[in-house]
């Protein structure tokens, strides 16, 4: 549905701007060649990105996401104080972040699911609990070690070093985590259940 | 493999629609309008497509992500944002309708606001440790 909306916004708008503009015929030669760039990026990404997906799941095999689940139990307990006591719950929440920092959104989504649903109040099942916010406030920050949708881009596109853009998307990534963290700690201040 | 082929249909369409966008001018003309503010908070005014539509949907985001590093070219200044962005944000409105829809959830509190001050964050931080580290 997004997808169709965004379709239509954009058809709309580029028409009454090239109308504006007189711009018509660059439009829609730009139409045509678009569909083409389409498919050129998308194969060009295809290499590189199913290398590194491949090595993730490598990774993963070789027992990576245990060793970084070990390290993740203490600050777990602080931002999620009812995983001290569900074993089952801090699983899921360590195998989540796991996962999303190994950059394999397929594995993280259904342990998402596990840990949401377990963080769900018994006494107010339709609010959301700060835990959980908090929760989906560190999914949607996406800290990834490696991200590699964007270095396949890159590559695609001729960059011989793909990956030096890796401490800057850790920086970015660690400051929009503690940002939206600092939000939703305000916000579960300011913000009762209502 | 098969995602790469999977996403194949949206991709044509979504690069098509951006080449359109960006052929007719509005997006130029949308930069005019930004460009004081953007540049007073280091962004560069050119993503700022990929700025809007990041939360909503994340096809569409790596779309415009792919055309601005196509017409900007990987090592520019504009790319290496573009790149960084995409890399240290999440499809927020996705995310939560996942999340919040598995687990029966119906007042979200706080959760949509915090989340986006996140992405902004991340916008912000994408544009600062691009120009301080490159």
């Amino acid at each position: 549905m997004i997808m169709s909306l965004f379709w239509c916004a954009c058809a709309i708008i580029s028409t009454l701007s090239a109308l504006y503009h007189g711009t018509s015929s660059q439009m829609a030669a730009s139409l045509a060649e678009g569909a083409s760039s389409g498919v050129t990026i998308t194969l060009a990404i295809a290499g590189p990105l199913s290398l590194w997906t491949g090595i993730n799941r490598l990774a993963e095999k070789m027992g990576l996401m245990n060793c970084i689940s070990k390290l993740l139990k203490k600050p777990m307990t602080v931002l999620f104080p009812s995983s001290a006591k569900d074993q089952n719950l801090a699983n899921a929440l360590s195998g989540n972040f796991c996962a999303n920092l190994m950059g394999i959104g397929n594995a993280a989504t259904p342990m998402g699911i596990q840990a949401i649903k377990r963080l769900k109040s018994s006494k107010y099942p339709t609010i959301a609990t700060n835990e959980m916010c908090r929760f989906v406030v560190m999914n949607t920050a996406s800290v990834q070690l490696i991200p590699t949708t964007v270095s396949a881009l890159r590559a695609a596109e001729g960059c011989a070093t793909p990956f030096d853009i890796l401490p800057c998307v850790w920086i970015s990534s660690l400051l929009s985590l503690c940002a939206g963290l600092t939000a939703a700690y305000i916000g579960g201040k300011v913000w009762k259940d209502s | 493999m098969r995602l790469s082929l999977r996403i194949l249909p949206s991709m044509i369409i979504l690069i098509s629609s951006i080449s359109m966008l960006r052929s007719s001018g509005a997006i130029e003309a949308a930069k005019h309008i930004l460009d004081p503010f953007l540049s007073l908070l280091g962004i560069p005014s050119e993503t700022i497509l990929l700025m809007l539509i990041r939360p909503f949907s994340g096809s569409a985001a790596l779309a415009a992500g792919a055309e601005l590093i196509h017409e900007y070219g990987p090592d520019s200044l504009i790319g290496r944002t573009t790149a960084v962005m995409l890399g240290s944000t999440e499809t927020t409105f996705y995310v939560i309708s996942v999340y919040f829809g598995a687990s029966g959830i119906k007042k979200t509190r706080y959760a949509i606001p915090a989340a986006l001050v996140g992405d902004l964050a991340g916008f912000l931080a994408a544009s600062w440790s691009v120009r301080v580290f490159m």
